[in-house]
C-alpha cells in the first residue's frame, strides 16, 4: 500500500502530467505549425512504437537477428564475385568485400527504414482511426527500429576491418554524423511516402522499385570516383552517396567527400523540411481517409 | 477558476460521400480525372452544376460538459455520435467550429486499439497503454490492477494470439479502465464480453463518474446510460435535439419514429425467406391491445402480433410460431399456436390471425421477431427470420421508482417476497392451501 503511494507522489513530479492543459478543437487551414513540442511530449509513445516494431520483426523466426547480417552480407558476397571479381570493378585500392559491405550497412539500413516508413502509416490504419496521438510518431518510430539492425551489422563491420588489418583514422569521430544522415535520408523520404501512401495505395508498390533503382545510383557496387570529376558534386544530390562516402570515409579512410557531402546534406535538410510540412498538412485527413 | 471541462461551439464536419466510399484513390484515377474532368465541365457549361455531394456527419453542434459531469450521448446509427467523438479526441478534424476541453484526455473508441497479437500480454499491456496515453511510471504503478481486473495472471506471458477472445477483451478493457485522465471519453466499450465482465465494466465506469471525473458516455445500452449518466444529449441526423435528464431523453429516443418504426413490417418479398418456402406470411403488423401499430413498447404493455397470411391452397390445421430473439440473437421464447389448448382453424385465402400477450414482460432492449407457418404433416411452408423487431423502453414498472434496466436480464418476472418471522415459524409464507394440508 505505502509503496503505491510513493510511486503516486512521484507520479506528481512529473512535470508534464500535471499542469491543465486546454486543448482547442478547430479546423486548420492551409500549412500548419509542424508542432514538434507535441511530438516530444509523447515521446515514450514513440518509444513503445518503436520497441513493438523490434520486438515484433524477428518473433517467430529462426534466425531471429541473424536477419540483420545475412542480407548485406550475402549482397557484399554477390557483389564481390560479380563486381569485385568478375567484371574488376576499381575500389579505390581497399579490398573489395569491406568496401562493398561499409556501404551496403548504411544502405541496408536506409532500405529498410524506407520500406517500413512506407508503409507504416497504412499499417497503423486501425490506430489512426481510433485514437489520438501526433501522427509523425509512426514513420519516425518505423525509422528509427531499425537502428538495432544497424547496430548488428556494424558489428560485423567491425570485424572485418580487423580481419583486413585496416586501422581507422581520427575520421570515425565523424561517424555519428554520416549515421545521422542516413537517418534524416530515410525519413525525410519515408515521411513523403507514407503520407502519399495514405492517398495513393500506388506508392505501396513503387518502393520496392524505388529502393532497387536507388541501389545502383549509389555508389555502393562501384565508388563516386568512377563518376567524372566535375559532375561529382552533382552526385550529392542522391543523398546516399554522401551517406555512403562518408562512411567509407570515417572507416577505411578513403578521400573526404568533399562538395558531393555538402549538396547531399542541403538535400535532406530540404527534403526533411518539405516532409515534415506536407505529412502535417495531410495528417488531418489520414483518419478520414486511410 | 473556470469549472466547464468542455465547450463545444458551433462544431461541423462534412464529409464528402464520394471520397469517403471509394476510400483512396490511384494516382491513375486521378490522372484519368484530370484529363476527362476540363472535358466533362466544358460540356455541362451553361447547365446547373450539380450540388457537391457531401453528408453532415455533424452540424451546428453545441454544448457545455462541467467538470465531474458524466454526459451520455445517444442516437440512432449514423447520427454522429462516433464522429462527434472522434473529433473530440482530435482524431480527425472538424470543418466548422471549434471545441474546448480544460484537461487531461483519455479516449476509448475501441477497446485493445494497437493490441499486437505477436506480442505477449505483459508487453501489450505497456504498449497499449502508451498508445492511450498513459506514462510508463503510470503503467507500472497499476501493472497488478490491471492483471488482476483482467483475470489473466497465468497468461502473461502468452502472446495475446492465443488468446482466448474473452481474455483478449479482459485484457484489453482492464487496460482502459486504468486510464485515469480529468476527462475521459467513451464510446460503446461496454458492448463486449460476457454478461459477469460486462457488469464489471459497468461497475468500473460507475466508479470513475463517482471519482468525480468527467465522462463523455457514448452509447445504445440504455441502460447503462440511464444508470451512469446525469444527463443526456440526443443526436439526430448530426444535430442536438435535446438535452435533458436520462429518462425523458433516453424514452424520447424510443419513442422516436423516425427509423419507420411504425410496427408494420412487409414480408411479401423478404429478402430473409429462404427459397424453398412458399411467401404465405405477407405481413406483421406489432401493436398493443387497443392502440395503433408500433414498434416501441413499455414492459407492462401488451403485446400484439397480428400476421397477414394469404393461403392458397387452404390450410388445414395449421401450426403457426412466433419466436423473440434479444439483439445478440440469443432466443428469449417461442409462441406457438400449437403448444396452446385449441387447434386454430383452417386458413383459406387472406386471413389475419392474431397472437397476444397480454404483458410483454421483457426488459430494455431491442428484440427481433421470427415467424413461421405449418402443418403437422408437411412441416414448415413459410418462414422468415427477423421479420419484424421492436424495441422495450425502460419504465418504473411496480410504482416505487425502482426501474429495470437491461443489465438485469431480458425477462421480467414478478416475484414476491417475504419476511420470515422466526419466532412464528413458517407461519409468514404460508398460505391458503397450506393451511390445509397443515391442519
Amino acid at each position: 500500500m505505502t509503496t503505491s503511494i510513493d510511486s503516486k507522489s512521484e507520479l506528481s513530479t512529473i512535470p508534464t502530467a500535471e499542469e491543465i492543459p486546454t486543448i482547442l478543437i478547430r479546423p486548420s487551414r492551409g500549412w500548419v505549425a509542424l508542432n514538434l513540442r507535441d511530438l516530444w511530449l509523447y515521446r515514450e509513445l514513440l518509444y513503445f512504437l518503436t520497441w513493438r516494431d523490434i520486438k515484433v520483426r524477428y518473433k517467430q523466426t529462426v534466425l531471429g537477428a541473424a536477419w540483420a547480417v545475412l542480407q548485406p552480407f550475402f549482397t557484399m558476397v554477390v557483389f564481390s564475385i560479380f563486381f569485385g571479381r568478375l567484371a574488376q570493378v576499381p575500389s579505390d585500392g581497399i579490398p573489395y568485400p569491406i568496401f562493398a559491405y561499409c556501404a551496403l550497412v548504411p544502405w541496408s539500413y536506409f532500405a529498410g527504414g524506407l520500406e517500413r516508413a512506407g508503409n507504416s502509416l497504412v499499417g497503423s490504419a486501425n490506430l489512426i482511426t481510433k485514437v489520438y496521438f501526433p501522427r509523425l510518431a509512426i514513420p519516425i518510430s518505423a525509422v528509427l527500429a531499425g537502428l538495432l539492425d544497424f547496430a548488428i551489422a556494424f558489428v560485423v563491420l567491425l570485424g572485418m576491418m580487423l580481419y583486413y588489418g585496416i586501422v581507422p583514422t581520427a575520421a570515425i569521430l565523424t561517424l555519428p554524423l554520416f549515421l545521422l544522415l542516413a537517418i534524416a535520408t530515410a525519413l525525410a523520404v519515408g515521411l513523403w511516402l507514407s503520407a502519399l501512401n495514405v492517398q495513393y495505395r500506388d506508392v505501396r508498390y513503387t518502393i520496392p522499385f524505388l529502393t532497387q533503382f536507388w541501389l545502383f545510383a549509389t555508389p555502393i557496387a562501384y565508388s563516386s570516383s568512377l563518376v567524372p570529376e566535375q559532375w561529382r558534386a552533382l552526385y550529392g544530390l542522391n543523398p546516399m552517396a554522401g551517406v555512403v562516402e562518408g562512411f567509407r570515409w570515417a572507416l577505411l579512410g578513403k578521400s573526404p567527400p568533399g562538395p558531393l557531402l555538402a549538396v547531399s546534406v542541403t538535400v535532406v535538410v530540404v527534403l526533411l523540411i518539405g516532409g515534415l510540412y506536407y505529412f502535417r498538412r495531410t495528417e488531418k485527413t489520414f483518419a478520414d481517409v486511410v | 477558476m473556470n469549472d466547464v471541462a468542455i465547450r463545444v461551439q458551433n462544431l461541423s464536419k462534412r464529409y464528402r460521400i464520394g471520397a469517403r466510399q471509394a476510400g483512396y484513390s490511384t494516382i491513375r484515377e486521378t490522372v484519368t480525372d484530370l484529363a476527362v474532368a476540363p472535358v466533362r465541365r466544358l460540356r455541362r457549361l451553361g447547365q446547373p452544376t450539380p450540388p457537391e455531394e457531401t453528408i453532415w456527419a455533424l452540424k451546428d453542434v453545441s454544448f457545455e460538459v462541467k467538470h465531474g459531469e458524466v454526459l451520455g450521448i445517444i442516437g440512432r446509427n449514423g447520427s454522429g455520435k462516433t464522429t462527434l467523438l472522434k473529433v473530440l479526441c482530435r482524431i480527425t478534424e472538424p470543418t466548422e467550429g471549434q471545441a474546448e476541453i480544460h484537461g487531461r484526455v483519455g479516449s476509448l473508441l475501441e477497446v485493445g486499439t494497437g493490441f499486437h497479437p505477436e506480442l505477449t500480454g505483459r508487453e501489450n499491456i505497456y504498449l497499449n497503454g502508451a498508445i492511450l496515453g498513459m506514462k510508463r511510471t503510470e503503467i507500472h504503478t497499476k501493472f497488478d490492477e490491471i492483471i488482476e481486473f483482467a483475470e489473466i495472471e497465468r497468461f502473461l506471458d502468452t502472446p495475446v494470439k492465443r488468446y482466448s477472445s474473452g481474455m483478449y477483451v479482459r485484457l484489453a478493457f482492464a487496460v482502459a479502465a486504468h486510464l485515469e485522465p480529468e476527462i475521459l471519453l467513451v464510446d460503446e466499450v461496454l458492448a463486449v464480453g460476457d454478461a459477469t465482465f460486462q457488469k464489471k465494466c459497468l461497475g468500473k465506469m460507475g466508479d470513475v463518474a463517482r471519482e468525480g471525473r468527467t465522462v463523455l458516455f457514448v452509447s445504445h445500452n440504455l441502460g447503462a446510460v440511464q444508470q451512469l449518466c446525469g444527463s443526456v444529449i440526443l443526436l439526430q441526423s448530426g444535430t442536438v435535439v435535446e438535452r435533458n435528464s436520462p429518462e425523458r431523453v433516453t424514452s424520447m429516443y424510443l419513442s422516436d419514429a423516425s427509423e419507420s418504426a411504425d410496427g408494420v413490417f412487409d414480408l411479401a418479398a423478404h429478402p430473409a425467406r429462404p427459397q424453398k418456402y412458399a411467401s404465405i406470411i405477407k405481413r406483421i403488423v406489432l401493436r398493443s391491445s387497443g392502440s395503433s401499430s408500433r414498434s416501441f413498447f413499455f414492459p407492462d404493455d401488451s403485446l400484439v402480433v397480428e400476421l397477414l397470411l394469404d393461403a392458397s391452397p387452404p390450410i388445414v390445421k395449421p401450426r403457426l410460431a412466433v419466436a423473440i430473439e434479444d439483439a445478440s440473437g440469443r432466443r428469449i421464447t417461442t409462441l406457438a399456436s400449437y403448444l396452446q389448448q385449441s387447434q386454430l382453424p383452417a386458413l383459406t385465402g387472406r386471413s389475419t390471425v392474431t397472437c397476444s400477450l397480454p404483458r410483454l414482460d421483457l426488459g430494455p432492449g431491442r428484440y427481433l421477431l421470427s415467424a413461421s407457418v405449418g402443418t403437422k404433416n408437411d412441416g414448415l411452408l413459410d418462414s422468415v427470420d427477423n421479420a419484424a423487431w421492436f424495441e422495450v423502453g425502460w419504465r418504473n414498472n411496480y410504482g416505487n421508482g425502482e426501474p429495470y434496466y437491461g443489465v438485469y436480464g431480458p425477462v421480467i418476472r414478478g416475484s414476491e417476497w417475504q419476511r420470515i418471522d422466526e419466532r412464528s415459524g413458517y407461519a409468514g409464507i404460508v398460505d391458503d392451501s397450506c393451511i390445509d394440508l397443515l391442519s
